[in-house]
Formats: C-alpha cells, sequence, structure tokens
C-alpha cells in the first residue's frame, strides 16, 4: 500500500460562491413560482372540501347519492345530486357527439389534405373561435339553435339540453381539431413515405396509418374536451335551463352542476346556510368529475403511447 | 439489340431532376436496370443517389413543386413512369421500397405485412395470412415472429423492424426493389441478414440499391454506378468497378482518397 498523497483544492477548481450563491436564488424564485400554483390548487381544494364536510353534517352521502330531487332552496328541501349530474352529463354528451366526429375530421383535413396555404388561412380563424366569449355562445344556443330545432321539433321547450349541448360541441370543436392536427402534423413523414410507398392513397394513409400513430394525442385533445364541456357554466346556465329535471332525455330541459353553482353564487345566499354550503358540494363532485376524466385519460394515453 | 432490352426491367434516360427550389439535383443520367440483377448506387453524401432511387417509384411527388425531366422506362410495359399520363399508385403498386431507417406503422406485425394487401382491396383473411406468412418467410423473420404475429411492430429490434420493412415491401409481389441504405442503421450481424436476403430476392425481382458500404456495394451486387454530385460518373459491372475502374474519380471514391 501506498501512503495516501496530500490532496489540495487548486482555486482554479475551488467551488465557485458567488455563482453558487446566485444558481441558488433563481432556484428559489422559480420554486415560490411553483409553489403558487401548487398552493392555490390546494386551497381551492381545502376550501372545497371544508364547506362540503359542513355540508354533509347536515345532508347525508346517501341521501346526497340516491335522492332524485335537488330543492336546496326549497321550504321542503331536497339533496340529491343525480339531477345535476345527469343534466352535467347529457349536454356534455351531446357536445361530443357533436365535437368529436367534427373536430377530427377537420384535424385530417388540416393536417393530411389541406395545402400550406389553406392551413394557414383557417387555423387562425379556427382558434379564433376559442376566443369568443361563452355568454355569446349561450345567447346564440338560446336564440339562434333553439328556434331552428323547434322548427323541426315544434314541442321542443325553449330551454332544452340538445340546443345547448349543440352550441357546445360548436365551441370546443377547435379545442379538438386544434389539438389533434398538432398530434397529427407532429408523425414523421417516414411513416407517411411507408405507406405511399406501398401505393397507399392520401385517404388510406391518413385514416391507417397517421391516426393511428397520432392516437394518444388524439385522445388527450378528447380528455381535454371532456374537461371543458363537463365544466361549461355559461352556455347551459343560459340556454339549457335552471331546473334541477333527473333525465338523459335532451329534449328536456334541465340544469347542470356549473348552472346551480352560479345561479346560486350569484344570488345573495348568507355563509353557512346550507344552500351556501351545497354549492361546495356540487363543486366537488364536479370535480371528481374533470379528476376521474382527466386520470382516464392519462391511462389511456400511457396506454397508446406512441414509439416512432 | 431484342436480348438486350429483354433483360432490361427499367432504364433511366437523360433524367434530370429539380427540387421545389429550383436545386437540380440530377443531372441527365442514362443507366439500366438489369431484370434479376441487384445494381448498387454509390457515391458521396449529397451526390443525389437517393434523389434518383426515389424517382423509380414517383417519391417526389408527394412534396408539390418538385420536377422531373427526362424518362425512366419501365419494361416490359415499355412506359415512362415520370409522364405525367401514369399513375404514381400503380406504379409504387409495382415498385416497392425500404427505408434507410425502418419505419413500421404503429399495427401489429401481420398487419405491417397485410398493409399493401389491405390498400389493395385484398380482404380473404386465408389469402392474406399466406401471403404474411410467405411474405416473412422471404424477409427470413417468421421464424422470430411467428408466435406473436399481433403484437405491435414497434416491440421488435432494429434490425427485425427493417426486415419487417422488407417483408412489408415483399407482400405485395413488387416486380422492383428500391432499397435506400437498408443496412445503415443496423449492426453487423443484421446487416449481414439483410444482404443475404437481398441475394435471394434477386431471383424474384430487380433490385437497386443505395449504399455507403464499398463492402456491400462488392458483396452484393451485379452492377454498380458512381455518382458524384448530380452526374453518373461510371457504371458497370460491379467486378470491372471495384478492380478495374474506368475513370479516376471513381478509383479515387472506391480506395478512400476522396469522400
Ligand atoms: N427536399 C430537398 N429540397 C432541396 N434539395 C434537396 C432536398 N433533398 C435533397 N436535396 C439536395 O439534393 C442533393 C442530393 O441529395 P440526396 O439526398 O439525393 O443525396 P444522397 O446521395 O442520397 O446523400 P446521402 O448519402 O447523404 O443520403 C443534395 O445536395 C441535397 O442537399
Ligand atoms: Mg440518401
Amino acid at each position: 500500500m501506498q501512503a495516501p498523497v496530500q490532496l489540495t483544492i487548486s482555486p482554479r477548481l475551488a467551488k465557485n460562491i458567488r455563482r453558487n450563491v446566485k444558481e441558488r436564488m433563481i432556484e428559489l424564485i422559480l420554486m415560490l413560482a411553483a409553489l403558487v400554483a401548487v398552493a392555490t390548487t390546494f386551497a381551492i381544494v381545502g376550501v372545497l372540501l371544508y364547506e362540503s364536510l359542513s355540508f354533509f353534517k347536515t345532508v347525508s352521502v346517501v341521501e346526497f347519492f340516491t335522492d332524485t330531487q335537488w330543492t336546496p332552496l326549497f321550504e321542503e328541501a331536497h339533496y340529491g345530486i343525480m339531477p345535476l349530474v345527469s343534466g352535467t352529463l347529457t349536454t356534455s354528451a351531446i357536445a361530443l357527439a357533436v365535437a368529436v366526429p367534427i373536430g377530427t375530421i377537420a384535424a385530417i383535413f388540416l393536417s393530411e389534405f389541406a395545402s400550406h396555404k389553406t392551413r394557414e388561412t383557417i387555423k387562425p380563424i379556427l382558434e379564433l373561435l376559442v376566443g369568443v366569449p361563452t355568454v355569446v355562445f349561450g345567447y346564440f344556443a338560446l336564440f339562434f339553435v333553439t328556434p331552428l330545432l323547434q322548427s323541426i321539433y315544434p314541442e321542443l321547450p325553449s330551454f332544452n339540453m340538445l340546443g345547448a349541448g349543440i352550441v357546445m360541441g360548436i365551441m370546443i370543436i377547435p379545442y379538438i381539431a386544434s389539438m389533434s392536427e398538432d398530434a397529427m402534423r407532429a408523425v414523421p413523414m417516414s411513416m407517411r413515405e411507408g405507406s405511399y410507398a406501398m401505393g397507399a392513397t392520401r385517404f388510406q394513409t391518413a385514416i391507417k396509418v397517421v391516426t393511428p400513430a397520432a392516437v394518444s394525442g388524439i385522445v388527450a385533445a378528447y380528455i381535454l374536451a371532456i374537461s371543458r364541456a363537463v365544466g361549461e357554466t355559461m352556455v347551459v346556465a343560459i340556454a339549457a335551463g335552471q331546473q334541477p329535471n333527473l333525465t338523459f332525455n335532451p329534449l328536456e330541459s334541465a340544469a347542470t352542476i356549473t348552472a346551480y353553482i352560479v345561479q346560486v353564487a350569484m344570488g345573495d345566499l348568507p355563509h353557512g346556510s346550507i344552500g351556501y354550503q351545497s354549492i361546495f358540494a356540487a363543486g366537488l363532485v364536479l370535480m371528481a368529475m374533470t379528476l376521474s376524466f382527466n386520470i382516464i385519460g392519462h391511462w389511456v394515453r400511457k396506454k397508446y403511447r406512441e414509439s416512432y | 439489340m431484342a436480348t438486350v432490352t429483354t433483360a432490361i426491367k427499367a432504364e433511366a434516360r437523360d433524367l434530370n431532376f429539380f427540387y421545389s427550389n429550383g436545386a437540380r439535383a440530377l443531372k441527365g443520367i442514362s443507366m439500366p436496370l438489369y431484370e434479376n440483377k441487384i445494381t448498387a448506387l454509390i457515391g458521396p453524401s449529397g451526390c443525389g443517389k437517393s434523389t434518383f432511387l426515389r424517382c423509380f417509384n414517383r417519391m417526389h411527388d408527394l412534396y408539390p413543386g418538385n420536377k422531373y425531366q427526362g424518362q425512366i422506362v419501365m419494361h416490359p410495359d415499355n412506359t415512362n413512369v415520370l409522364d405525367a399520363g401514369v399513375d404514381p399508385i400503380e406504379v409504387r403498386m409495382r415498385i416497392s421500397m425500404v427505408f434507410q431507417k425502418p419505419n413500421p406503422f404503429p399495427k401489429s406485425i401481420y398487419e405491417n405485412v397485410a398493409y399493401g394487401l389491405r390498400v389493395r382491396g385484398e380482404n380473404n383473411k386465408r389469402i392474406m395470412d399466406d401471403k404474411v406468412e410467405e411474405a416473412l418467410k422471404g424477409a427470413a423473420l417468421w421464424s422470430e415472429v411467428k408466435d406473436r404475429l399481433h403484437d405491435l411492430a414497434f416491440n421488435l429490434s432494429g434490425g427485425q423492424q427493417q426486415r419487417l420493412c422488407i417483408a412489408r415491401a415483399l407482400a405485395t409481389d413488387p416486380e422492383i426493389m428500391l432499397f435506400d441504405e437498408p443496412t445503415s442503421a443496423l449492426d453487423p450481424i443484421a446487416t449481414a441478414n439483410i444482404e443475404e436476403l437481398m441475394v435471394e430476392l434477386r431471383s424474384k425481382l430487380t433490385i437497386l440499391v443505395v449504399t455507403h458500404n464499398m463492402q456491400q456495394a462488392a458483396r452484393v451486387s451485379d452492377y454498380t454506378a458512381y455518382m458524384y454530385l448530380g452526374e453518373l460518373i461510371e457504371y458497370d459491372d460491379t467486378d470491372k468497378i471495384f478492380t478495374n475502374p474506368g475513370r479516376k474519380e471513381t478509383e479515387d471514391y472506391i480506395t478512400g482518397k476522396f469522400g
């Protein structure tokens, strides 16, 4: 064994204190910014849980999920969330039935068929649609789409889930189209070339190769669209009606969770009253729904993760 | 003369090619592809080998603004496949291609091989099964994948993926197969497999292969063409090119004095 040689740290290799301090400061600032976002989320969840807890001291969880009526503000109050859930699911389902096919087809067209010029013209227009205030869409549903539907089906009430759902669908088309298009354009050209080289047409290539290759991105777009639809407030509050109604019939009028929340939140209920607390319980359900869709989406994405 | 033309599967005649930016990537190339032979294309990077290869199946049509000038005549049709009246899809049905980087589709192994048949409207399961098996055997991949035909193709190794792409190109019984540096992404063993495969395939079809690997060209090909800056410098029997090239440029390139 050799005797260990005494090593020194040469000043040229020693730790640079000034640089280290500066790095630490930057790190701290970045972390604080991230912390604000995380803390806000936790605060919201905390408030939701806290107020809901008081709510569930008065109303049993079983009643909450099984009662078929939601009339927290009435003399004879009922606290069944299901009528609001049915309204939310029905309007969202209609919206998706409109937006998924149209949005996907639009994405396929833009990504695989449109010339560069066409794409550059249409995409900004689509994205403009995202900027339209939702209240405008609400009135569009109430004063244009519903009368149009009534000319086909005269018994349709002025407030109905069909009109609201369709307009909500139109509203989320750009999300699906734009995100799916991004996913499809990210598919490498070499994969398309492989398909063309086999004698495939443009359409065959788009449907059989590009779309499956982009599926995880497309699914992500659908999930985002579902979250948007479930959380959408203005359109349904204006055009679907404000009466909680346990039905999945799109031709009826019904309230959604979000519609109920704005309706109550805009009134002047005293803090701590059961009506006030009920909007937090409803909000909690809404969040649970959105969250579960996001988890499903995450899972599907992972399962079909593309690897080029 | 007649005997020579029957042996020619395709030939380029004074072929020029212009990319959409106006760059002239091919300059007056004329050369034959003999039937049931392997023709190798060699030359330094950027000399236009891929550009030339991709003229044969009209790949350049996929990008607007590209322009062909001159002819690639395919036999026995005696048709210029670059003619505006020729349907590029019909051309690609008969001339298939294997790319430099394996590019399997996001489908099962089976569906990858069946793709060309499906595109052609084939739906009979029995015929399809047979063709898929035959193509996988032809690509020396059958024994490795026969128990997992319905696994995703992405789970195969790089060499297996490349052989899958060969099987895919084989399944439709092409008359000509184009290989663009098919082994540049593979290890020596996988490379040897593919070279062996090309030699076997020669009895069934005509092959044009781009390669950067001099030994590969010498090992597998019957004819070799040396390109430089978009021009065909020399075309001859592979033996002749590698032992006694007619042009000084060719010799410099082959002996590594250049490129
Ligand atoms: N899409 C394109 N647009 C414009 N010029 C191009 C395009 N593709 C290739 N070129 C040019 O054409 C010439 C020939 O390119 P090509 O890809 O055919 O070369 P290559 O011989 O295959 O090279 P390598 O051995 O590196 O693959 C090059 O100068 C290249 O820069
Ligand atoms: Mg190349």
